[in-house]
């Protein structure tokens, strides 16, 4: 039988522990840590160590060494650092790696010790160096903040956002602060430093003199100064061994302790477990551990989040790991394995030596259309490693062709790009493309690749049409379109220019257009139009009034109602105008004028193309009944029935359509029969019908 | 008078959510973002206003952020500064922005976008309010606006669930409906687990039937719009109708309740049909008559305010109808109606054409010429050469040389067209393409594609059984089918394309018929499971117009349904008739 609970010790009263080795540290530590720089992650995250950092001058042996541990131990990386002297080491939120220089210049790496980027903690740093720097966590990710030479604080509170902010000087302050710390209040950076006695807090406006409550007198000098991880409490050693511990807004003391060791702690930190009440600063020395406690108040601690637990196992690359603890929570795939997967294929495109094709291939099967994998994010970061084939090879498995198309332009593949654009339908998309194309290529590669894709040239051609009527023209131009230069110069001919031979230029220009395009029609047309705008001017000059522009038949309408018989009868020669035309044009000209001897003469000159009826009607409608019944006795047999029905004559249009016995004449006529007055009329026609449809 | 529907028909989705939606966000946009105070129709003259602030709700087109750029640089001249924003609907273009940088003002102006798209102008009709739709699609083959029209069917499909069938014709149809099937599996959306309320979406390209649109309106909301124009639902009635001094501005829609009686009525009904409803009304007056005071007091507070709000309607419609008969029913008239009848038969070709030719040479109205060329070269598969020569020359002597431009606009949307022999065409092509290289090739056949797509409408109305056979007379007070909208004359096209796929649920057997419209690439039928879907929901349709339906399809498609069992809601870039076609197509002096 086991004895389960033998290896059990007693905790207090109601608990009990046990010790249970998971596994063992094997650290390679040659050198005693007190010479190295020591950064560790929160959450349990890595280990930084940076041997030797100050040995820069040594021989190339005696180079600093940069070692990256799991928190277990496990040597992740190991090189030698061989960039300038190191002042202060951190980890970000995204666990990666602060190299804090002393010229000021910041270097990150990836916990495998993979370079990242670098970026600089401002100009002046170059000249004074920095003394002291610190990497704190904020709400808005990771900052940092240095302590220049010149004794002046520089900070950004988000080296993800780089803002670098210049604190105010503090006044008085000639060496460096016997301590100092970053707190962070109602979403601002500040610091908190003791010089002496005194203990500032800076803000980035102003640097005024604090005082925590209940503080001991007789304090000549801070030794220490801790944060609590959550910002909310701060703890202070003074050179009397005294230890005070309070909120961090130093608005309240919590307790404090005199432990009657005066010599500087090598380090004091806040410690406490999770979801445990108590609270606890830890104080170390050489030689010398003490905890100092007091009495317990409630604490949340922010958990882990299942997301952020999953992004450390990706950042250390323990895939299959982070996949199989999402299938097991039944995490959705788009946030779960979706994601996971992604972040393996962006690692997986930077391992140089495998080929292109098998590293799509690779991805591809694996990925395959999982949902939420953005094809196009993982060939940006192939793009990024320099991989420009293997990113095009990618993009090819981007469903969404409008995803491609950003990348596609920044690799210089605009036809390409264009393509995908059209192949997305948004011409919002193609149209950006085109823009680039354009000033990326010289104008007649630019009109080719128009040439070959009709959606993007409408599009264009829609733009140039309001925009760039010269682009327009050249278009065309390229194309041969004659067709459409023509139609080009003929709206030129109206809309830019002005004076007479301008026009007539811009007509010739089109006709000729015309003639080459084989449209013969058009090109007559427009000579007609030419001839024509040359007469209507010299009628203005001639006549006076107004001719131009006005329609060929507008123009001869204008001549008669001026009397200019003569002149009309030549323009309708000149231009070939078929007789009905000007047969409808002359008789309503005519009776507009109400010139009703000019008609009958008119009428009478030959035989009419139009018939008589249109005089009938165009009579009626100036009321000059006594004119229409003139021409209604000539109107054909085929329409006297409606002649006479339109000049009231009811009884002799029934005699006629009875002698026509037309059914469809007869219904004609008695719907005109109204009232009594044609009463007789209608019996006329009733009797007519009857007798038809007896024979 | 306006058949009720059958009991079993389903009741239409609810679209007040739309109108609530845009309002809130035009109030929200205006006053809460922007801060407006005060709305004035952009018109390309000065502003004349002391703000402090300009902001502008325009469409994202050229000309307007031309008009802005003026605006802006003449108060840059005066030395006076103000703040400009510019609202885009349905969206920002980026051409548009390129034209505010290119006329210095890019940075003198802030940009936003309110992504309205569906406006409810009745209880069965949305429209995009796009008319621009037409042109710059079925002419410049410009595709800006089939992103639109995907987001429009997104937001329906997110409002009414998914649309289990859905049947498409037409090239734009098809893109669109790609389109937003992407979109639709990109969002992943919440859609997949809804109930689908509406059973079947219909996509139609405009082009798929022009003769339709073009023919004149003859049921009485269309004439109506051809005669006063509607514009936006609502219809300004002149001095002639309201037989007062003034205007009057009237909303047209199924709320109206003597209009909802009428509107899909064949003019021929209709003033009968008023006549008796005013005498009804009369005798609803004069019962007052004999009524002792309680009874005066309760037909005073309950009923008089009813009665009098029909008199008013009445006596409008009645004003309407009056001022169309003086218009309509004169000679002309008739004989128009007569000429289209015989272009849709196909009998008396010569007499139609000389007519045609009369109302050019008698300068009749410029766009109904048009119209009837269009109509004659769309039933007629293209004019003969002469007649295409002759008509034009006789066109640009009476209305102006511009119009030259007009024609080449109307050959490229395959409107007016001269007729080729097809064989020959084909020959000649294959010849030219081996001979040259692809792409002048590829570029011949472009140039050849307007002419080689004939319309076939002869072979396409005998398949499908356009023009009824009558005999006797066809009785308009009681239609017998969709042909009553043109006077038993011809079935809608468009609308019979619908009501042939709705009864096989898909274009089996219509092979031909697809064929003669040059539509073989781009008929499709995407069907999904069904069982989700009530049979209620099975029984309402959405028809999606790409490039505007008439108020006559609207009523045909009414009638079907009432026929059927079915109910349609109908969605359409804009709602238009031949006269705006025409326009669009038209080249104006500016």
């Amino acid at each position: 039988m086991d004895c389960y609970t033998a290896n059990w010790n007693p905790l207090g009263d109601s608990a009990f522990y046990r010790k249970y080795e998971l596994y063992s540290m094997d650290w390679d530590l040659k050198e005693e840590l007190r010479d190295c720089l020591v950064a560790a992650a929160p959450y349990g995250g890595p280990i930084a160590l940076l041997r030797n950092p100050w040995r820069k001058e040594k021989p190339a042996s005696m180079r600093p060494v940069l070692d990256i541990y799991s928190a277990s131990s496990l040597l992740l990386t190991s090189m030698l650092w061989k960039s300038g002297p190191v002042v202060s080491l951190g980890w970000s939120a995204e666990e990666e790696l602060l190299c804090i220089q002393e010229d000021g210049a910041v270097l990150v790496y990836g916990l495998h010790g993979d370079f990242r980027r670098h970026f600089s903690m401002g100009n002046e740093v170059l000249q004074n160096r920095v003394l002291d720097a610190r990497v704190f966590h904020t709400e808005f990710g990771s900052g940092v903040a240095i302590l220049t030479g010149a004794h002046r604080f520089t900070l950004s509170a988000n080296v993800g956002d780089l803002k670098l902010r210049r604190m105010p000087e503090v006044p008085g302050l000639q060496s460096v602060p016997s301590c100092w710390t970053v707190l962070c209040q109602e979403r601002a950076a500040h610091i908190l430093l003791a010089m002496g006695p005194d203990l500032y807090l800076l803000d980035h406006a102003a640097c005024s003199a604090v005082t925590p409550p209940g503080l001991a007198p007789g304090v000549s000098s801070f030794l220490q100064m801790a944060v609590s991880f959550t910002y909310r409490h701060l703890a202070l050693f003074t050179d009397t061994g005294y230890i005070w511990m309070g909120t961090a807004s130093l608005k309240e003391k919590l307790c404090e302790f005199n432990c009657n060791i005066r010599a500087p702690p090598k380090q004091m930190v806040w410690c406490s477990r999770p979801r445990s009440k108590e609270r606890a600063v830890v104080v170390a020395w050489e030689r010398r551990l003490m905890v100092v406690g007091d009495a317990p108040e409630s604490i949340q601690y922010k958990q882990l989040t299942i997301q952020v637990l999953l992004d450390r196992l990706v950042l250390r690359r323990l895939y299959p790991l982070a996949i199989q603890i999402c299938e097991y929570l039944r995490l959705p795939e788009v946030q779960g394995v979706s994601r996971i997967l992604a972040h393996w294929a962006c690692y997986k495109v930077q391992q140089k030596d495998v080929s292109d094709e098998d590293v799509a291939r690779a991805i591809n099967q694996k990925l395959g259309d999982t949902p939420g994998v953005s094809y196009s994010d993982i060939a940006a970061r192939a793009y990024g490693c320099g991989r420009t084939e293997l990113a095009i090879k990618l993009l090819e498995y981007e469903p969404r062709s409008g995803e491609q198309v950003p990348l596609l332009l920044k690799m210089k593949r605009s036809k390409l790009a264009l393509s995908k654009a059209i192949e997305s339908g948004d011409t919002d998309l193609v149209f950006t493309v085109l823009l680039h194309l354009k000033n990326e290529l010289n104008r007649g590669d630019f009109f080719m690749t128009l040439r070959n894709q009709p959606m993007a040239l409408s599009l264009y051609r829609q733009f140039c049409k309001h925009q760039e009527l010269e682009t327009l023209k050249d278009l065309y131009n390229q194309d041969d379109n004659h067709q459409e230069l023509g139609s080009f110069h003929i709206r030129a001919s109206y809309t830019a220019e002005e004076r007479i031979e301008g026009r007539v230029a811009a007509l010739q220009t089109a006709a000729d257009a015309f003639y080459k395009a084989k449209n013969e029609f058009a090109a007559k047309a427009t000579e007609d139009q030419m001839r024509l705008l040359r007469l209507q001017r010299r009628l203005e000059d001639e006549l006076g009034g107004q001719f131009l522009d006005l329609s060929l038949h507008d123009t001869v309408t204008t001549l008669i109602l001026g009397g200019h018989n003569k002149r009309a009868e030549q323009l309708a020669r000149d231009f070939r105008i078929p007789d009905k035309r000007l047969w409808w044009l002359k008789l309503t000209a005519l009776a507009e004028l109400e010139d009703w001897e000019e008609l009958e003469k008119f009428s009478k000159s030959k035989k009419s193309p139009i018939g008589y009826l249109p005089f009938v009607e165009i009579c009626m409608k100036q009321h000059n009944k006594y004119e229409a019944k003139k021409y209604a006795s000539r109107v054909g047999p085929e329409q006297k029935v409606k002649a006479l029905l339109l000049v009231g004559d009811v009884a002799q249009a029934a005699d006629v359509a009875i002698e026509h016995r037309n059914e469809a004449e007869l219904s004609l006529v008695l719907s005109h029969c109204t009232g009594a007055t044609d009463g007789a009329t209608a019996d006329k026609i009733q009797r007519a019908r009857a007798q038809a449809q007896k024979k | 008078m306006a058949f009720p529907h059958r009991p079993d028909a389903p009741e239409l989705p609810d679209f007040s959510m739309l109108k609530r939606l845009a309002r809130d966000q035009l109030i929200y946009l205006l006053e809460q973002q922007h801060e407006v105070d005060k709305l004035y129709k952009v018109e390309n003259k000065p502003v004349h206003s002391s703000s402090e602030q300009l902001c502008f709700l325009v469409r994202p087109r050229i000309k307007n952020m031309r008009y802005i750029a003026n605006l802006v640089n003449t108060d840059k001249l005066a030395g006076r500064t103000r703040k400009y924003k510019v609202i885009f609907s349905p969206q920002k273009f980026y051409a548009c922005e390129m034209v505010l940088e290119e006329e210095g003002i890019y940075g003198d102006v802030s940009c936003d976008e309110w992504a309205f798209s569906l406006l409810p102008l009745d209880v069965d009709l949305l429209s995009m309010e796009l008319p621009e739709f037409f042109r710059d699609y079925f002419l410049e083959g410009d595709q800006r606006w089939i992103n639109t029209v995907t987001q429009a069917l997104h937001l329906l499909s997110t409002l009414y669930g998914s649309f289990p069938n859905c049947y498409g014709i037409g090239r734009c149809a098809k893109m669109s409906h790609e389109l937003w099937r992407r979109l639709e599996e990109e969002e992943d959306c919440e859609t997949k687990g809804r109930r689908p309320e509406i059973g079947h979406i219909f996509l139609l390209d405009r082009d798929v039937d022009f003769v339709t649109a073009l023919c004149s309106q003859v049921v009485y909301e269309g004439l109506v719009d051809d005669t006063f124009r509607i514009k936006c639902g609502s219809v300004d009635f002149g001095p002639e109708v309201t037989s007062s001094d003034r205007s009057l501005k009237v909303l047209l829609n199924a709320e109206d309740k003597v209009f909802s009686e009428i509107r899909n009525e064949h003019f021929s009904n209709v003033f009968g049909f008023l006549s008796q409803k005013a005498r009804n009304l009369q005798a609803q007056y004069d019962r007052r008559r004999g009524m002792d005071i309680k009874q005066m007091k309760n037909f005073v507070s309950q009923e008089l305010k009813g009665l009098k709000q029909e008199h008013r309607l009445l006596s409008l419609h009645i004003g309407a109808c009056e001022s169309i008969m003086k218009k309509k029913t004169k000679q002309d008239f008739q004989e128009l109606i007569k000429t289209e009848h015989a272009l849709l038969e196909g009998f008396n070709i010569r007499e139609s054409t000389s007519y045609i030719e009369e109302h050019i040479d008698r300068q009749v109205s410029p766009i109904e010429s048009l119209r009837l060329l269009c109509l004659l070269s769309i039933t007629e598969n293209g004019l003969i050469p002469k007649d295409y020569r002759s008509l034009k020359t006789q066109y640009l002597q009476s209305y102006g040389p511009e119009h030259m431009l007009t024609f080449s606009n109307l050959r490229r949307a395959g409107l007016l067209t001269e007729q080729a022999p097809g064989d020959a065409l084909t020959a000649v092509e294959s010849k030219v393409s081996k001979l040259v290289t692809d792409k002048a090739a590829g570029k011949i056949t472009d140039a050849f594609s307007s002419l080689g797509k004939r319309s076939n409408f002869r072979a396409i109305s005998k398949k499908l059984n356009l023009i009824p056979r009558v005999d006797g007379e066809y009785d308009l007070k009681v239609p017998r089918d969709m042909a009553y909208v043109f006077s038993g004359a011809y079935v809608p096209l468009s609308c019979r394309i619908i009501e042939q796929v709705l009864e096989r649920r898909s274009w089996q057997g219509l092979d031909e018929v697809v064929r003669l419209l040059n539509c073989s690439e781009c008929a499709f039928t995407d069907m999904a499971k069904e069982e989700k879907a009530s049979s209620e929901a099975l029984r309402l349709i959405l028809v999606v117009f790409l490039g505007g339906c008439t108020f006559s399809e609207l009523s045909a498609l009414r009638f079907l349904g009432r026929e059927k069992g079915y109910r349609f809601i109908f969605l359409t870039t804009a709602v238009t008739n031949s006269a705006r076609l025409m326009e669009a197509m038209s080249e104006m002096r500016a």
